[in-house]
């Protein structure tokens, strides 16, 4: 858990990016950071691996205050991917992305493993990729190869400074759904930045939405829109969502199965597939399980948790969010 | 022409111990040059404010005309090959200082800070990142230096110091062509040589990566 206490900062210019911010970001959550250009996002996230130090308050990660450890050894346990991709341009992807665990001073047959199995969770074959330089990759691989170099050292805690967002529509929701899948398996505490609702709405399991330096709602996606806190929050989730919820709710779940998780080991509470999703919130709700498992024809055809409920509440029929 | 090729041959050994002179002065000057330079514009980089005045100061120093420098340092320094050598290092200077500075203050900021933020030290960041990434700019400046100082080099003479000006001066005292061009000829073809040579070394020091 990352505890923000009181968090305050002034930059020498007077620029005040935060103020007086106190909040929680759960272990093994991905908690999105949302809010308008200049917001204070950045200067957030960067409290958290010292390389900005708060003006007044402090930070805590599972209850022990940053102020004192030391810097290099945090950022070495901590993955990041900072807004503009930032790979090292005369290292090879192998060297780019072993490049923590080369500071962690792993030994080299592990180092190699590392990089292979990472490169091919994003899906780029090492025998192709390893070798090359970043120039010679598009756009999207190089951020992929930014996200997994972030993974290398195997930090329990990842800070994403949006890191899909020089990308186009088509490789970004892959990107998206890549992340989410990995965040299965990899269970990090995740704090990822953006500027973008959908993004953040699809992804996240919290959204701290900020504006002007200081937090206006934090809440999990269905909260927000369910409940957003202001005039702020409700504009920037955007009204026509929001209605869009209430109107969708009344549509079947059957619409919307390739939405829906395909498998789930766990334990799941049945639901026909002719109910509505609204109706469907309701039982996840007040049920124990995290997941439902829609019925048809006395099968199970597909497992929604709440955040897949949410997109088939927010879906359009063509299939992308509003 | 015949009588170029003919001076060539009679005065082959001074010719020789001239050119070799010539190099000496011109090599020692630029390797404390780039002794000099290097950390100097290293540490310029994490001192910004010296930055400009420290490099201002050094053009200053490159602006004066080379023969007037020679005549400066003379009443401070008297005649002889360390008062050539400092006169040389001077100009040596600017080069490698400006293209240090400029080649580690123009490393992708972003890059840099990816490094910081995944645990690098002051330290490693240089010697990893800001070096590889300046090398291409830092070996232009040795580059442009070196063939500066095989140029003024020849004014060594006037100070006593040697060198190929000590042939192409005693040419132009007995009004000997032949002898100027013999002077003339190595020096022109030893600053083109060193040219080369270094333009190479600054394509292989190009990091692989920033090459497409
Ligand atoms: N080093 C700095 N010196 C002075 N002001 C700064 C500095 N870094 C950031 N700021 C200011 O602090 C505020 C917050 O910046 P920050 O980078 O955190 O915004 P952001 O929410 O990440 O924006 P974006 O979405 O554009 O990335 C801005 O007004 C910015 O101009
Ligand atoms: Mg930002």
């Amino acid at each position: 858990m990352i505890r923000f206490e009181n968090v305050t900062k002034r930059f020498p210019d007077g620029t005040e990016a935060l103020k007086d911010i106190s909040l929680v970001l759960p272990t093994h959550e991905l908690t999105a950071i949302i809010g308008p250009s200049g917001c204070g996002k950045t200067t957030l996230m960067k409290m958290i691996n010292k390389l900005e130090k708060p003006t007044d308050g402090s930070i805590y990660i599972d209850e022990k205050p940053i102020n004192g450890m030391d810097e290099v050894q945090l950022r070495r346990s901590i993955g990041y991917v900072i807004q503009r991709i930032g790979l090292f341009p005369h290292m090879t992807i192998s060297d780019n992305v072993a490049l923590v665990p080369k500071l962690l001073e792993w030994p080299k047959a592990k180092k190699e493993e590392r990089v292979r199995e990472l490169l091919q969770l994003v899906g780029l074959d090492p025998e192709i990729y390893m070798d090359r330089y970043p120039l010679e990759l598009s756009g999207g691989q190089q951020q992929r190869v930014g996200v997994v170099r972030a993974l290398a050292g195997d930090p329990n805690i990842v800070l994403m400074d949006e890191p899909f967002s020089a990308l186009d529509p088509i490789s970004r929701e892959q990107l998206q759904d890549e992340l989410r899948n990995l965040q299965q398996t990899i269970n990090k505490t995740i704090v990822f930045v953006t500027h973008d609702m959908d993004e953040a709405l699809k992804i996240a399991d919290s959204i701290i939405v900020m504006r002007d330096g200081q937090v206006e709602q934090t809440g999990t996606p269905q909260q927000l829109i369910d409940d957003p806190a202001n005039e702020f929050v409700r504009n920037f989730i955007g009204v026509e969502r929001i209605n869009q919820k209430r109107t969708f709710g009344e549509k079947r779940l059957m619409e919307f199965l390739n939405l829906f998780t395909r498998d789930w080991a766990g334990d799941a509470e049945n639901i026909s597939a002719d109910s509505t999703i609204e109706a469907a919130f309701t039982q996840l709700d007040n049920s124990n399980q995290d997941y439902l498992a829609i019925i048809e024809d006395e099968k199970v055809v597909a497992y929604a948790n709440d955040r897949d409920l949410l997109k088939a509440a927010l879906v359009k029929e063509s299939g992308v969010l509003v | 022409m015949r009588n170029f090729f003919d001076t060539l041959i009679n005065r082959q050994d001074m010719i020789i111990s001239a050119l070799l002179e010539h190099i000496y002065l011109s090599f020692v000057a630029v390797a404390i040059g780039i002794a000099i330079a290097l950390p100097l514009g290293i540490v310029i980089t994490r001192y910004r404010r010296y930055a400009e005045p420290i490099i201002g100061v050094t053009a200053v120093f490159q602006t004066i005309p080379s023969l007037a420098l020679f005549g400066f340092l003379v009443p401070i320094l008297g005649i002889g090959s360390p008062t050539a050598l400092i006169a040389l290092i001077i100009y040596a200077l600017l080069p490698i200082l400006r293209n240090t500075y400029a080649g580690i203050v123009g490393v992708d900021g972003s890059t840099i800070e990816a490094g910081r933020g995944m645990g690098m030290t002051r330290t490693q960041i240089l010697r990893q990142i800001e070096l590889p990434l300046a090398l291409p700019f830092i070996m232009a400046g040795i580059r442009t230096a070196t063939v500066l100082t095989v140029g003024i080099a020849t004014l060594a003479t006037f100070v006593g110091a040697g060198g190929l000006g000590d042939i192409i001066y005693r040419g132009l005292q007995s009004y000997n062509n032949a002898l100027v061009l013999a002077g003339a000829l190595p020096v022109a073809l030893l600053a083109i040589g060193f040219d080369q040579i270094l333009k190479w070394i600054e394509k292989r020091a190009t990091p692989k990566g920033l090459k497409t």
